[in-house]
C-alpha cells in the first residue's frame, strides 16, 4: 500500500553515528570454531543474501576456511544435553535473553533452563551489524527459530537411524525423542554421544504456526531476573579485573576544541599513568579518586571556534542544509501526482512548521569499558548496542586487524540508540596500552550528557490542501535535520511531496528510539488535527476517512473504544490522539490532559495506546516496551531539552535536565491487538510514535492553545 | 588516608581510605559490592540507594567517614540466601525491571519506606520513590510491585519460595 513503502527495514540515514567508522571484520575460521564447541550437534542459520548484506554491513567475499559471512546465528547442543545458542545481538533491557530462549525452546522442545544464549561477544558469536531498528524479532527471533526446528528434526533422525524406525511416528517432547508406536524414549544428549555433527540451514523449514505455539506467545519472567534483583549482574561498569586501574579522560574546553598546550607535570608526580596522544589526555590511577585529582592536575590549553546556541537553532537549521554534499541518503524525497496544482484548487489550505530539540538518552548506566591488551591481543568488556562495529572502531584507533580484538558486552544498563559508538572502549584501551594493565574508564553523568550524541533536533514544514468534506488532496512535508524515519505519510493522498534535508548539525547526532519517526509523527499527527479542525470534522473521523490500511485502522478503533472517545469533557480537561506505522508495528496513543488555567500546569492524566506488532512472543514483555515508550516519551514530549551555546551544554547533570519520574506518570493502559497470522516484529520502538501528537492534541482540545514545539510545555503554560 | 571501619550487611569492614570519598566509591571499588550503582553523583537519580540504620540515603553523596557504625544495608544484603526479599520476590513477579540498572535503588528505597509505613497509598509511595529515576519507564509497574510487596506483608522477611 501507498503508505507502508518498506518491506523491510532500511538503515535510516539520520544513523549519523553508524558511519563514524569504516566497519572490517575478520572471523574466526571454521576449524577453530568448531574446536572450541566440541562435541555435539551445531545447527547454523544462513541468511538469504539480502539480508546477509544488511546485516554484515557489506556484503564482504569471504575467502578460504573461514565462516561465510552469511551465518546470522548457530545453536549448540552439548553431550551434556545443555544448549547454547550463539548471536551477536545484545541485551539492554529490552529483554530478547528472554523472548530469543522462548522461540529456542517452542521450536525445539526443551525446557528454557537448559537454554544459554550466548550474546555480543565478538570472538564467539556470528557478526551482528547491531542491537537497533527493532530488528530482533523480525530477523533473529525467525532465525533462531529455524536453526532450533532444524535440530528438532537431526535430533529425531537421528534417533529413527538408532532405532532403526520410521521418523514419522516419532515426536521430541521435553528434551526428548519418543516413539509413538513403541515405549521408549532417549534424551537428546545421549543421541549425540561424542560425536560431531554439523548443518547448515539455509532452506525454508516449516515453523509451527503462531497459533500453535506453547512457550513462545505467552508472558515470562525476565529469564535471569533473579540476578538483577540481588545485585548480582555485573554490568559493564561493575567489570573488575585483577590489577585493573581507573581511568579519566581530560576533556576539551568546548566541541570542535584544538589543544594548544598541556603540562602534564604536576600529574606525573602523583604516581599515575599520564598519557598525551594527539588531542587525547588521560590518566590512569589505582583508584577513581586519585584519577579524578590526577586530570583535575592536568593543565591544558584548549582553542575552540565560537559556535551556535539553541536560542538561534532552527533559523540555523534552516540555512545550513548540504543537500548534495551529504551521503546519507539527502533527499530522501519522495513525490506523487502533482502537488501544487492540487494545492491551489483545495478548498481549505493550511501551512505550519513544527520544531522538535536535541534530547538526550541518559541511560542510567553511562558508557564504561574495562581494557586489557595481551601483547597485541586487546579485549574489551563494555556497554554497547554494537559490539562489533566497536570492534572496528578499536582496530581502526590502534591500527590493528580485528581478529586482534575481542568486544564483550554484558547485559548493559539500557541504551535507547544512544550506546552505538566505543568512546569509552577506545579510551580503556588507549591508557591499558600505556599502562601495561587494565584500565576502566565509566563516565560521569556529565561526560554522557555531553560528550555522546543527541536525538537531532529538526524543523518540519508542512503544508496540506483538503476538499471541504474532507478529503485531502495534497500534501508537502519538509524535514529539516531530524531524519526520514516515518517521514512518508500513511494516509491516503493523491499529490504529495515528501523530502528530507539534511543540515550540517552543531551538535553531535544520532540515532534514539524510534529516531525521527518520533518527529515526523508529531508534525504529521499534529497537522491532521488541525486539518480536521479546519474542515470541521472530528479528528477521529477525519483520519479514518483518509486511512486505507487496515491494519492502522485496526489500532486507532481500538485505542478509541478503551479510550472512550467521544465523552464529554470538563473545564480544563482535553483528549487528543496520535498514531502511525513505524518499524514494521502500528500504534495509536490517546491523551487525556488537564491544564490548570491559573498556574498553566499541564498533567497528562491518561495514556491509551492500541498496538499491533504481528504475532506476539512475550505479551507481558511487549507490555512493557508500550508502557517504557510512553514513559519515556513523556520527557521527549513535555519537557525535555539540551541547553547549549559556544560548543558547551549548558545543562548537563540530572539536576538541571528533567527526566520524567514517578510523579510525572499518567494512568496507563495497553491494548494488545495480536494477530497471529502475521510474521512478529519488534515493539521497543514504535510505541513511542503516537504519544507527543496526542498530548499536543489534547491541549489544543482542552485550551484551544496550539503547541507546535517539543517539548511542548517545559514550564507549563503560564506565559500563554 | 584513614582506616574507615564499617558495618554493612552484618558484616565489619576495614578500608583505608580518604573519609571524604563517597560510600559509593568504597562500595563499589573496595568492597567490590557493585549492586548499588551510580547514575548522577548528585543524588537525583537513586540508583545508588542504601539502607542506613534503616533510612534510605544516597550512598554517592554520603561520605563514608560520616557513616561511623550505623548499619549499612545493600541490595546484597537483602536476600536471605536463596530466599529473596518480598520486595525483590515482587518486582520479578511485577515484571517491573527492563535493563535492570535502577532496581537495586529502587529496591532499596522501597524496603525503606515499607518499614515506615507497612500499606502506602499509591500517592504515598509516589511521593516517596519520587527520587528514584528508570529511564526504561517501569514506573507503573514499580508501584505494582510495591503494592504486591505491602500485601504480602513485606517487613524485614523473606518471600516463601523465592528464587528461580
Amino acid at each position: 500500500m501507498s503508505g507502508k513503502p518498506h518491506a523491510e527495514l532500511p538503515l535510516e540515514p539520520e544513523r549519523y553515528e553508524l558511519r563514524a567508522a569504516a566497519p572490517y571484520r575478520f572471523d574466526l575460521g571454521r576449524r577453530d570454531f568448531f574446536k572450541f564447541l566440541g562435541a555435539g550437534l551445531v545447527v547454523v542459520s544462513v541468511l538469504k543474501p539480502a539480508l546477509a548484506a544488511q546485516e554484515s554491513g557489506g556484503g564482504r567475499q569471504r575467502r578460504g576456511d573461514s565462516l561465510p559471512n552469511d551465518i546470522g546465528a548457530w545453536l549448540h547442543i552439548g553431550e551434556n544435553g545443555k544448549i547454547t545458542v550463539y548471536t551477536g545481538k545484545v541485551e539492554i533491557g529490552q529483554d530478547i535473553r528472554t523472548s530469543l530462549s522462548q522461540a529456542v525452546s517452542e521450536e525445539l522442545h526443551v525446557s528454557m533452563d537448559n537454554i544459554e544464549m550466548v550474546m555480543g561477544d565478538t570472538r564467539l558469536t556470528p557478526f551482528d551489524m547491531g542491537t537497533f531498528g527493532s530488528r530482533t524479532t523480525p530477523t533473529m527471533n525467525l532465525q533462531l527459530r529455524k536453526v532450533a526446528s532444524a535440530a528438532r528434526d537431526i535430533l529425531v533422525g537421528l534417533a529413527a537411524s538408532q532405532w532403526k524406525t520410521n521418523p514419522r511416528q516419532l515426536i521430541a517432547v521435553d528434551g526428548k525423542v519418543k516413539d509413538t508406536a513403541g515405549n521408549r524414549s532417549i534424551e537428546y544428549a545421549s543421541l549425540l554421544n561424542g560425536q560431531q555433527l554439523t548443518q547448515a540451514l539455509s532452506a525454508e523449514d516449516p515453523l509451527i504456526p503462531a497459533a500453535d505455539w506453547k512457550v513462545a506467545g505467552r508472558s515470562v519472567q525476565k529469564i535471569d531476573g533473579v540476578d538483577f534483583v540481588t545485585g548480582r549482574h555485573r554490568y559493564p561498569s561493575d567489570q573488575k579485573l585483577p590489577d585493573m586501574l581507573y581511568g579519566k579522560v581530560v576533556r576539551p574546553s568546548a566541541f570542535e576544541a584544538t589543544l594548544l598546550s598541556v603540562d602534564t607535570q604536576k600529574a606525573e608526580q602523583m604516581g599515575v599513568t599520564v598519557v598525551h596522544d594527539g588531542n587525547f589526555i588521560g590518566v590512569a590511577a589505582p583508584t577513581s579518586q586519585l584519577a579524578i585529582a590526577a586530570a583535575k592536575a592536568v593543565h591544558a590549553e584548549w582553542k575552540a571556534e565560537p559556535q551556535t546556541s539553541n536560542r538561534e537553532l532552527f533559523d540555523y537549521l534552516r540555512k545550513n542544509t548540504v543537500e548534495g554534499q551529504d551521503v546519507t541518503g539527502d533527499g530522501d524525497r519522495y513525490e506523487a501526482g502533482s502537488v501544487d496544482a492540487a494545492m491551489k484548487s483545495a478548498d481549505h489550505r493550511l501551512q505550519q512548521t513544527y520544531t522538535v530539540q536535541y534530547i538526550a538518552h541518559v541511560p542510567l548506566e553511562p558508557r564504561a569499558a574495562v581494557a586489557k591488551w595481551d601483547d597485541d591481543q586487546l579485549t574489551v568488556w563494555t556497554g554497547t548496542q554494537r559490539p562489533f562495529g566497536v570492534r572496528g572502531q578499536l582496530a581502526e584507533a590502534f591500527h590493528i586487524p580485528e581478529d586482534q580484538v575481542r568486544v564483550l558486552m554484558p547485559d548493559m544498563g539500557s541504551g535507547y540508540g544512544g550506546k552505538h559508538t566505543g568512546e569509552t572502549a577506545i579510551e580503556a584501551a588507549r591508557l591499558a596500552r600505556s599502562a601495561k594493565r587494565p584500565v576502566k574508564v565509566v563516565w560521569t553523568r556529565e561526560e554522557e550528557f555531553t560528550w555522546a550524541y543527541f536525538r537531532p533536533a529538526g524543523v518540519i514544514d508542512v503544508m496540506s490542501g483538503a476538499r471541504s468534506d474532507g478529503t485531502i488532496t495534497a500534501w508537502e512535508f519538509h524535514n529539516y535535520n531530524s531524519g526520514s524515519a516515518g517521514i512518508r505519510t500513511y494516509y491516503e493522498i493523491p499529490n504529495q511531496r515528501i523530502i528530507f534535508h539534511a543540515v550540517k548539525s552543531p551538535l553531535r547526532q544520532g540515532s534514539y528510539r524510534a529516531l525521527a519517526a518520533t518527529a515526523n509523527h508529531f508534525a504529521r499527527e499534529s497537522h491532521m488535527d488541525e486539518l480536521a479542525q479546519a474542515v470541521k470534522q472530528d479528528p477521529l473521523e477525519f483520519r479514518l476517512k483518509n486511512l486505507k490500511d487496515e491494519r492502522l485502522r485496526a489500532v486507532f478503533e481500538a485505542a478509541a473504544r478503551q479510550f472512550g472517545w467521544g465523552r464529554s469533557k470538563s473545564a480544563g480537561q482535553g483528549f487528543g490522539m496520535g498514531g502511525g506505522y513505524e518499524k514494521l508495528g502500528n500504534v495509536a496513543t490517546f491523551a487525556e490532559v488537564h491544564v490548570d488555567r491559573t498556574s498553566g500546569e499541564v498533567k497528562v492524566l491518561r495514556v491509551v495506546s492500541a498496538f499491533e506488532c504481528g504475532a506476539i512472543v512475550n505479551p507481558d514483555g511487549v507490555r512493557n516496551q508500550v508502557e517504557g515508550s510512553n514513559v519515556q516519551g513523556l520527557g521527549g514530549a513535555l519537557f525535555e531539552a539540551i541547553q547549549f551555546e559556544n560548543g558547551k551544554i549548558l545543562n548537563g547533570r540530572l539536576s538541571q535536565y528533567r527526566v520524567p519520574r514517578f510523579s510525572d506518570l499518567p494512568a496507563i493502559e495497553t491494548v494488545l491487538v495480536d494477530r497471529k497470522d502475521i510474521p512478529s516484529v519488534g515493539a521497543g520502538e514504535c510505541p513511542m510514535i503516537g504519544l507527543a501528537p496526542a498530548i499536543a492534541n489534547a491541549i489544543f482540545d482542552a485550551t484551544g492553545t496550539r503547541l507546535r514545539a517539543l517539548p511542548l510545555a517545559p514550564d507549563g503554560l503560564k506565559s500563554r | 588516608m584513614a582506616t574507615i571501619r564499617l558495618a554493612i550487611n552484618q558484616k565489619s569492614y576495614a578500608v583505608d581510605v580518604d573519609p571524604q570519598t563517597a560510600l559509593l566509591t568504597v562500595l563499589r571499588e573496595y568492597l567490590d559490592l557493585t549492586g548499588s550503582k551510580y547514575g548522577c553523583g548528585e543524588g537525583q537519580c537513586g540508583a545508588c540507594t542504601v539502607l542506613i540504620d534503616g533510612k534510605a540515603q544516597r550512598s554517592c553523596v554520603t561520605r563514608v567517614g560520616s557513616v561511623g557504625q550505623k548499619q549499612v544495608t545493600t541490595i546484597e544484603g537483602l536476600a536471605h540466601g536463596a530466599q529473596l526479599h518480598a520486595v525483590q520476590q515482587a518486582f520479578l513477579d511485577a515484571g517491573a525491571l527492563q535493563c535492570g540498572y535502577c532496581t537495586s535503588g529502587m529496591i532499596m528505597s522501597a524496603v525503606a519506606l515499607l518499614k515506615q509505613n507497612p500499606s502506602p497509598s499509591e500517592s504515598q509511595i509516589v511521593d516517596f520513590m519520587d527520587g528514584n529515576i528508570c529511564r526504561c519507564g517501569t514506573y507503573p509497574r514499580i508501584v505494582n510491585a510495591i503494592q504486591k510487596a505491602a500485601k504480602a506483608g513485606s517487613g524485614s522477611a523473606p518471600a516463601k519460595g523465592a528464587g528461580r
